[in-house]
């Protein structure tokens, strides 16, 4: 599985807009493959954000969130050069963990 | 309580940053399994402890007017709710009707974008919680083709 983050930031002043985009196929457990076949759910069940070590957001997730997510937001305290982590667990307990910096 | 789990899972987090943990296992605990399997927004609301939610102007729910694709239904919330705490999407007619959930500490803006699955046509509720209640707004959204079964 192609696990990729994909993050873009935008600073304004303190305040930063993080973009991100999460390879995961968000499976339902509803929909069938080309066989006919029920393809079993697989999702991101939690999601965090973390920037100096304190939780900026997080997220639990249903399956209705789309395919290879998306998720934008915003948060006050940033400067350039900063990082930001990025961690997400599925319901099948797959996880992945990653950084990004404030640009 | 929540300044408690908060740590726990910055912990849990960290160490899973650093490959100590071969899975996740706390977090697992964590997702609100009875909230994604409620079918009415009440049933959610209750499993997330709150009571009765009530309609707000506060709450801004932004999503296109008719959605091709059900697959891929972009949305955006603001709330402008003093001390808003979290935010939920909820989407009516969906099997469960609970979409996604955002926690909103403070320094972190009340507003998101992202983008989610409709199985038909109907409303979306963007829920926020400020200040121990709920308060929501409605739209409904037209549905081409269901993005659920697909």
């Amino acid at each position: 599985m192609d696990t990729a983050i994909r993050v873009r930031t935008k600073l304004d002043g303190d305040l930063v807009q993080v973009r991100v985009l999460i390879s995961h196929p968000m499976e339902t457990g509803l929909r069938k493959d080309d066989a006919g076949e029920i393809v079993p759910a697989h999702f991101i069940e939690l999601v965090t954000f973390a920037h100096k070590e304190r939780t900026i957001l997080s997220a639990q997730w249903g399956p209705a969130v789309s395919r290879n997510p998306y998720l934008s937001f915003k948060f006050r305290g940033a400067a350039k050069g900063d990082k930001i982590t990025i961690s997400w667990v599925d319901n099948l307990g797959e996880h992945w963990t990653d950084d990004a910096f404030v640009e | 309580m929540q300044a408690q789990r908060r740590e726990l899972l910055k912990l849990f987090s960290l160490m899973a940053a650093a490959g100590l943990l071969p899975v996740a296992p706390a977090w697992a605990e964590e997702w609100n399994k009875a909230a994604f399997e409620a079918k009415k927004m009440d049933d959610v609301i209750r499993m997330l402890g709150g009571g009765a939610p009530q309609q707000s102007v506060d709450v801004v729910l932004s999503g296109p007017e008719i959605a091709e694709n059900g697959a891929l239904v972009p949305l955006e919330i603001e709330s402008t709710l003093t001390n808003t705490e979290s935010i939920a999407i909820l989407i009516e007619k969906n099997p469960s009707i609970l979409a996604a959930y955002f926690s909103i500490p403070s320094g972190t803006l009340p507003w998101l974008q992202t983008r989610v699955k409709m199985a038909e046509t109907c409303n979306v509720y963007a829920l926020a919680k400020a200040g121990g209640r709920f308060y929501y707004a409605a739209r409904e959204i037209k549905v081409t083709i269901g993005g659920c079964g697909g």
